[in-house]
C-alpha cells in the first residue's frame, strides 16, 4: 500500500542542516492501523507530510498502490492528494463555512453536482455523529466536535489512506478516546488504511496493529503492536511502552513504595508482570496457598490490552513480608511459572 | 463684513443654500463610491500578488515581489495634494478632464489602491496556515485556495479594511475639491472660506462627518455578519 525507501528530508536553516528525516524505510500494508510514535522533533510531521507531497523528499521514494508519489507535481500530484486524507491537531477547519460546507470542501474540488455534495456531505456528518449540528460554525463546536468535522471532511473523497497527525493530542482524555474510537469504527467499516501519528502510546495501544518508533529523524524500531508491547528492544520504547501500562509512573505509588520500604525494611516490594494468559491465572492465590508463613498485600495492579485484543499485558504491585527463606523461595516460584519479576528499591 | 466674521457667523444658516450642499454632497459620495469599487479590486489584485510572491525561492518572482512591493510603497508615500498635480497629465488622456469629480478618480484609486494592497497582504497573512495546507492536501489548486480559502477566511479584515480606505477616501475627495473636482470639499473651500461665509463651512463639515459615519457604520455590520469566528 505505501512503501518508504530511503526517504531522507533535510532542511537548510540559518543554523546549517536539519535533518529531519534520515534512511526511513517502511512498509504499510493495505487496511492496517499503522502507528508512529516519537517525541516533538523526532520528525514524525515530516515523514507523513512526503506521504503527500506536501513537503519534498531530499533523497528516496514514497511508492503508495505501486506509484511512486515524490516526484509528481501538478494535476497528477492534486488527484493523487484527493485519495489520500488528512487530520490535523488543530483541525484546520475554514470558521467561515458551516459543519456540512466544511465537509462539501474536499468535494467541491471534484465534479459533483451540487446535489451529490450535499448528499454525501449529510451522509458524512451522520457517520461521525453530527447529524443535528450541520449547520453549526466550528466556533459553536467543542474540539471534539470540530475533530469529528476533520473527520469527515477527510473521508469525502473515499480516500484509500487517512493521515492523522496528533489529531487527538487537543483532546481530553475522554474525547480522545472517542475520536479513537470513531477511526476505529471507520477503519473497520471503510477498510481503510491509517497513519497515525502520536506522542501517547496510549493512541497507539488502542488503536495501531503495527508501530514504528522515531527518534531524531530515524524509525528506530518498528513491529506489530502486540510484539513491540511485550517485548520492547531499544530504551525509548521502554520508555514509552512503561509511560503507558506502568502505574510506578504515577506520583501516590512512589510515594507509597517509598513509605513501605522505610517502614519495612525486611519486607519484600516486588511487581509482577504478566503477558498473554498469565493474566487470567490465579497466581496469587496459588502463592497464599503454597507460602502460608507470608504475608501479601496488594499495592497496585493493572491490566491493558492492544488493539488486536489478542494481547494483554498486566501488572501487579505486591509486597511479602516474612521469613527471608519463604521470601526466597516464592520469588523462585513466581519465575517456574514464568511471571516477570522485578524487586523494587528504594531510590536513594 | 459683519456676518462673515466671529463666532456666531458659523450659525448664519440661512446664507446656506441647501440644494447646493445636497448635490455636493452626492458629488463627494458618488467619488467615493466610484473609487472604492476601483481600489478594491486593484488592492485586492495587487494584495494577492504580494501575497502569492512572498518568500518565493525563484530570482523572476523575488524580482516581480520586488517591484510590485516598490510601487506599492511609492505611491504610498507620496503626499495627496502632490498626486493629484504629478497625474494632471494622466487624468487629462484618461478622464478627458481636469476638473469635475470624473477627474478625481485616477488620483484617488494610484492614492489609495497601494495603501488597500497592504492591507489585503496583511489579511491574507494572518490566514491560518494550516487551513491553507489542510486544502493543499486536499488537492485544491492555487485558484481554488485563492477563491474558497483564502478570501473567506480574510473577509472580515479584508472589508474593515476598505472601510478605513473608503474613509480616508473621503478625506482626499475634500482635498481635491479644493482645487477643482467638486463635492463638499469645494463647496467648503470656494463657497465657504473663498465667500467668507463660514456657515456653509459648517454645514459642508457636519456633512462630511454624517458620511463618514455611515460608510463606518455599513463596515462595522458588514464585518459583523461575516465574522463567524
Ligand atoms: N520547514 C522546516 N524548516 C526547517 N526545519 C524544519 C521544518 N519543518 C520541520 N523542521 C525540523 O525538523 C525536525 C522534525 O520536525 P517535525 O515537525 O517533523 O517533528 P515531529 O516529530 O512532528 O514533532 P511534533 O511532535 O512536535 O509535531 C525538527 O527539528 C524541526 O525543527
Ligand atoms: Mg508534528
Amino acid at each position: 500500500m505505501i512503501e518508504l525507501k530511503d526517504l531522507t528530508k533535510t532542511f537548510q536553516t540559518d543554523d546549517g542542516e536539519v535533518h529531519a528525516v534520515s534512511d526511513v524505510n517502511l512498509t504499510v500494508n493495505k487496511g492496517e492501523v499503522f502507528g508512529i510514535v516519537g517525541f516533538s522533533g523526532a520528525g514524525k510531521s515530516t515523514l507523513v507530510r512526503m506521504l503527500n507531497g506536501l513537503e519534498t523528499p531530499t533523497s528516496g521514494e514514497v511508492i503508495i498502490n505501486g506509484t511512486r508519489i515524490d516526484n509528481l507535481g501538478g494535476t497528477q500530484l492534486r488527484e493523487k492528494r484527493r485519495k489520500i486524507g488528512m487530520i490535523f491537531q488543530h483541525f484546520n477547519l475554514l470558521w467561515s463555512r458551516t459543519v456540512l460546507q466544511n465537509i462539501m470542501f474536499p468535494l467541491e474540488l471534484t465534479n459533483l453536482t451540487k446535489n451529490e455534495r450535499e448528499k454525501k456531505a449529510q451522509h458524512l456528518a451522520e457517520l461521525v455523529g453530527l447529524g443535528d449540528r450541520m449547520h453549526a460554525y466550528p466556533s459553536q463546536l467543542s474540539g471534539g466536535q470540530k475533530q469529528r468535522v476533520g473527520i469527515a471532511r477527510a473521508l469525502a473523497n473515499d480516500p484509500d489512506i487517512l493521515i492523522s497527525d496528533e489529531a487527538t493530542s487537543a483532546l481530553d482524555p475522554q474525547t480522545t478516546d472517542e475520536v479513537l474510537e470513531l477511526l476505529e469504527d471507520i477503519n473497520k467499516k471503510l477498510k481503510l488504511t491509517i497513519v497515525i501519528i502520536t506522542h501517547e502510546m496510549h493512541v497507539i495501544r488502542r488503536l495501531a496493529d503495527t508501530v514504528a518508533v522515531m527518534e531524531d529523524g530515524k524509525v528506530i524500531e518498528k513491529g506489530s503492536v502486540a510484539e513491540v508491547f511485550t517485548h520492547p528492544k531499544e530504551d525509548l520504547t521502554k520508555r514509552f511502552v512503561n509511560a503507558e501500562i506502568d502505574p510506578t509512573q504515577t506520583v501516590d505509588i512512589r510515594e507509597i513504595t517509598k513509605d513501605l520500604l522505610q517502614k519495612y525494611p525486611d519486607g519484600l516490594l516486588v511487581k509482577l508482570a504478566f503477558h498473554g494468559d498469565q493474566v487470567q491465572q490465579p497466581v496469587v492465590s496459588e502463592v497464599i496457598r503454597k507460602f502460608p508463613n507470608l504475608q501479601l498485600s496488594i499495592l497496585e495492579g493493572a491490566i491493558h490490552q492492544v488493539a488486536d485484543k489478542a494481547t494483554t499485558i498486566g501488572s501487579l504491585y505486591i509486597q511479602l513480608l516474612g521469613p527471608k527463606d519463604d521470601i526466597e523461595k516464592c520469588l523462585q516460584f513466581l519465575q517456574e511459572l514464568r511471571v516477570e519479576t522485578v524487586v523494587i528499591q528504594d531510590e536513594q | 463684513m459683519n456676518n462673515s466674521t466671529g463666532f456666531a457667523s458659523y450659525f448664519q444658516f440661512k446664507n446656506v443654500n441647501w440644494p447646493n450642499l445636497e448635490a455636493a454632497a452626492w458629488e463627494t459620495i458618488w467619488m467615493t463610491v466610484v473609487a472604492v469599487v476601483i481600489v478594491a479590486i486593484f488592492g485586492l489584485l495587487l494584495g494577492l500578488l504580494l501575497f502569492e510572491t512572498r518568500n518565493s525561492n525563484s530570482p523572476l518572482i523575488k524580482a516581480l515581489n520586488w517591484i510590485v512591493s516598490a510601487f506599492v510603497n511609492i505611491f504610498r508615500s507620496i503626499p495627496f495634494i502632490i498626486l493629484i498635480v504629478l497625474l494632471l497629465n494622466f487624468t487629462q488622456i484618461l478622464v478627458g478632464s481636469i476638473t469635475g469629480p470624473k477627474a478625481a478618480i485616477p488620483s484617488l484609486v494610484f492614492s489609495a489602491a497601494p495603501f488597500y494592497a497592504r492591507l489585503v497582504e496583511i489579511a491574507f497573512r494572518e490566514v491560518d496556515a494550516g487551513v491553507i495546507e489542510a486544502a493543499t492536501a486536499m488537492g485544491a489548486t492555487r485558484w481554488q485556495i485563492i477563491y474558497k480559502v483564502l478570501i473567506p477566511e480574510s473577509l472580515p479584515a479584508l472589508i474593515s479594511g476598505i472601510t478605513v480606505t473608503a474613509i480616508s477616501l473621503i478625506g482626499y475627495t475634500a482635498m481635491a475639491g479644493a482645487i477643482g473636482a467638486g463635492g463638499l470639499g469645494q463647496l467648503a473651500y470656494t463657497d465657504g472660506f473663498q465667500s467668507y461665509n463660514n456657515a456653509i463651512t459648517l454645514a459642508a463639515t457636519v456633512a462630511i462627518v454624517i458620511i463618514v459615519m455611515i460608510f463606518q457604520l455599513i463596515g462595522d455590520r458588514a464585518v459583523k455578519h461575516v465574522d463567524k469566528r
